[in-house]
């Protein structure tokens, strides 16, 4: 087996194929559902980046809503292109996040945690304020154009499902190998012993700046899809900082075993919510939060820690 | 290891599918009934002012409908024939959420038709799903005129059964220099975020229009919505020399406001106008600041008190209001009844057009575009926005404590009618048009 073509490349690739065979099998929401999942899935595995070393950010909702503006704004100013909004998207959360990031990474554990959300609040405030950037009521987005190509009624959801996965199943293999490599493998140094690192030759802050930008692109992505595939970004369901608590919850619910746990978890959580909503309109938040206890209790490691158990079942 | 690993991803997709399969699409709705999704805030700031009047207005209508015991011309039993079961849901959770559960609402559980929407922000986030899923969608309390004048702009789905904002603002800014010209001037306390914005910028701008010499001087203050704090916009409204202060304040920040307000002595010196003040009226009684201007976006809540309007369906929901639910029907209870009205209307209608049969949802659409029809607190035309947008009249007054009622009342009502406070059809955008000095206005 080549370096390359590992076992979680050839199932995240065969993971892609499937997914976008089952479009033509499952009903218009479940796609719906979907798309939310790889949107979420994408901003936790920015946090899985992260958490590998040790960090944890209670306000990546920052560069969640970044790329939904910055791709509200390449779609009415520049270009109407996925492609663009994507590309904008990333410069604007990966700008953000190089920038912030001189001051982050001098920072760990919960004092990197609460600035972030700091930060993420400070957003929040602009946009919920700012007339120009439609405040609360958010900004719409119109069903973009690939390459000029236009898709209209079920076929654009559909051209965007397509598209999510590409791109999704691009980052997530990239994420993979980078954590494979030298830097990526960093991450747990960085978490165990710094000084020990720097005595290696590596600079600590260099290592988390550059997992930090990472996780912001991956969460700037996100952002873009999400607002692709609801048609309208705001503050409230974009930058506050309980958009942010949910993305620490889907982390928590996948683990950080592997890259793929994400989506997983992304797609565990927007069934519960889904289900919790529909049967229990007034108790859907003490369910949510009622999972989490569950989760934190029984599966401390996520729920790819079930995958691994039944590995270890099957071996002995 | 590599087959365990791709069992795995088989298992969880397998899994998926599963899910997907199970909560597919249910069976199809006999045709003798019909189930309306109902959102409003059930949970949240928003549920005492807003949400649960709102349900409870649709409850009482619902159930009247499915008895056939409304007063005519709505004494049929059902709409189109079917009874009507309503489904209430919960409007919070965020603009990306209420999109979700509209998917789930359709494409799931396969709800006919929308009744609701409170806040701006959901219609904006809504009205291009609801067009895309093809669901009929009557949105009944929220104002912002981006839904049809920048989101739907050719709108075939997506009705709104209710002015929308810029006619509450204009309105009250005709009611202000009729009555109170005299006063030097006037300035504002609203939320800041869009509802707060946009209320006071179509106020302040309809004003700059009708009395150039009042101008406003003291900075206007938007306080944090549901900040709860108030002690330093009040010390701000205390030193303004202004005499008049606009507020389109809600929900608890309408409690916060009034009750830190009145021991510093605010609401003796200064008028303030409460452009959704109805919502709280009834709640907080005697404790309001009478001699205030309150505001119930058209003719509803305090202004359709029996005192005011004694037109017998106004009169009968009144009366089966007070008794079934102990208290006095506020605003939003009319305006979510208003969107249940406007559905049995067309459903009605399109029947009687379709030979007595149960009518298509084009024939519904068709029967209620440009419709118009006699609600509770009057009679609504579809005459904007292509026969999607309602207007009706809009009625200001002063508030006062009725003794002989026991309940709060208001005086010096006028009441204006649709085409004073309301853009001509073709304006295609209403802020443009207040700018450009309202042309096309018959008061």
């Amino acid at each position: 087996m080549s370096r390359l073509a590992d076992r979680t490349v050839i199932g995240l690739s065969i993971s892609a194929v499937v997914l976008m065979a089952l479009a033509a099998l499952i009903p218009n929401w479940m796609l719906f559902i979907f798309l939310q999942s790889f949107a979420r899935g994408a901003v936790a595995l920015g946090l899985l980046v992260l958490w590998r070393s040790g960090l944890i950010s209670f306000g990546h909702a920052l560069y969640f809503a970044a790329g939904a503006y910055g791709a509200v704004f390449m779609q009415r100013m520049i270009a109407n292109d996925a492609f663009a909004m994507v590309a904008a998207g990333l410069i604007a959360s990966g700008a953000l996040a190089f920038l912030l990031g001189f001051l982050l990474r001098q920072y760990r554990g919960i004092f990197f945690a609460l600035l972030n959300m700091a930060f993420s609040m400070v957003l929040w405030g602009l946009l919920a304020k700012t007339e120009a950037l439609g405040s609360t009521d958010g900004l719409s987005i119109v069903a973009p154009r690939f390459f000029g190509m236009v898709f209209a009624g079920d076929q654009s959801k559909l051209a965007i499902y397509f598209f999510a996965i590409v791109l999704t199943w691009m980052f997530s293999v990239a994420v993979h190998l980078y954590m494979k490599s030298t830097l990526g493998a960093m991450s747990t140094a960085v978490r165990e012993n710094e000084i020990r690192l720097e005595y290696l030759g590596y600079s600590a802050h260099r290592a988390v700046h550059v997992k930090y930008v990472i996780s912001a692109l991956l969460a700037g992505f996100g952002g873009v899809l999400m607002g692709m595939t609801v048609g309208i970004v705001d503050p409230d369901s974009m930058a506050y900082w309980t958009v942010s608590g949910e993305f620490v919850f889907i982390t928590i619910l996948s683990g950080t075993g592997n890259v793929a746990a994400t989506y997983i978890g992304a797609f565990v959580f927007e069934i519960i919510r889904s289900l919790a909503f529909q049967y229990s309109p007034k108790l859907w938040q003490l369910i949510m939060g009622g999972a989490l206890l569950l989760i934190i209790m029984f599966l401390p490691n996520g729920l790819w820690s079930v995958m691994a158990r039944l590995r270890k079942a099957r071996a002995s | 290891m590599h087959t365990l690993k791709f069992r795995g991803m088989t298992r969880t997709l397998g899994a998926s599918l599963v899910t997907a399969l199970v909560m597919g699409p249910g069976s199809a709705l006999a045709k003798d009934e019909i189930t309306m999704a109902v959102p409003t805030f059930t949970t949240g700031a928003g549920g005492p002012a807003f949400g649960v009047p709102g349900k409870q207005g649709v409850e009482l209508l619902i159930d009247a409908i499915n008895a056939g015991t409304m007063p005519a011309p709505y004494n049929t039993k059902g709409m189109g024939g079917a009874r009507v079961k309503a489904l209430v849901y919960d409007e919070s959770g965020g603009n990306t959420k209420q999109v979700a559960e509209l998917r789930n609402k359709v494409q799931k559980e396969n709800v006919d038709l929308v009744v609701g929407y409170v806040s701006s922000g959901s219609c904006s986030a809504i009205a291009p799903v609801a067009e895309e899923l093809k669901i009929l969608t009557l949105l009944t309390v929220c104002g912002t005129p981006r839904v049809f004048e920048e989101l739907v702009k050719e709108p075939k789905y997506v009705f709104r059964t209710i002015n929308h904002a810029v006619a509450s603002n204009l309105s009250l800014a005709r009611y202000v220099v009729e009555k109170y010209g005299d006063k030097n001037g006037y300035t504002g306390v609203n939320p800041n975020y869009a509802w707060g914005q946009d209320s006071w910028r179509d106020f302040d701008m309809s004003m700059k229009v009708l009395a150039p010499k009042m101008i406003q001087t003291t900075t206007p203050q938007f306080p944090k919505l549901f900040g709860g704090q108030f002690g330093s916009e009040i010390s701000a409204m205390l030193r303004a020399p202004e005499q008049i202060v606009h507020s389109s304040v809600w929900g608890g920040d309408i409690e916060s406001l009034i009750f830190q307000g009145q021991p510093r002595g605010l609401f003796d010196n200064k008028l303030f106008l409460f452009t959704v003040g109805d919502s709280a009226v009834y709640r907080l009684g005697k404790q309001f600041p009478m001699g205030s201007l309150v505001g119930a976006r058209g003719p509803y809540g305090i202004y359709a008190s029996t005192e005011l309007n004694k037109s017998p369906l106004n009169v009968w929901f009144q009366r089966e209001y007070r008794a079934r639910y102990k208290e006095q029907p506020s605003q939003a209870a009319y305006q979510y009844a208003q969107g249940v009205l406007a559905a049995k209307y067309a459903y009605d209608r399109a029947q009687a057009g379709n030979g007595g049969k149960f009518p298509s949802t084009d024939q519904v659409i068709t029967a209620l575009r440009g419709a118009t029809f006699t609600s509770l607190a009057g009679t609504v035309r579809m005459s904007l926005s292509k026969g999607h947008q309602a207007v009706t009249e809009d009625m200001w007054g002063v508030l006062f404590w009725d003794m002989k009622l026991n309940e709060p009342m208001v005086r010096d009502v006028v009441t204006y009618p649709p085409e004073c406070v309301n853009p001509p059809a073709d304006a295609l955008d209403s802020t443009e048009w207040i700018k450009a000095g309202m042309k096309g206005t018959k008061c």
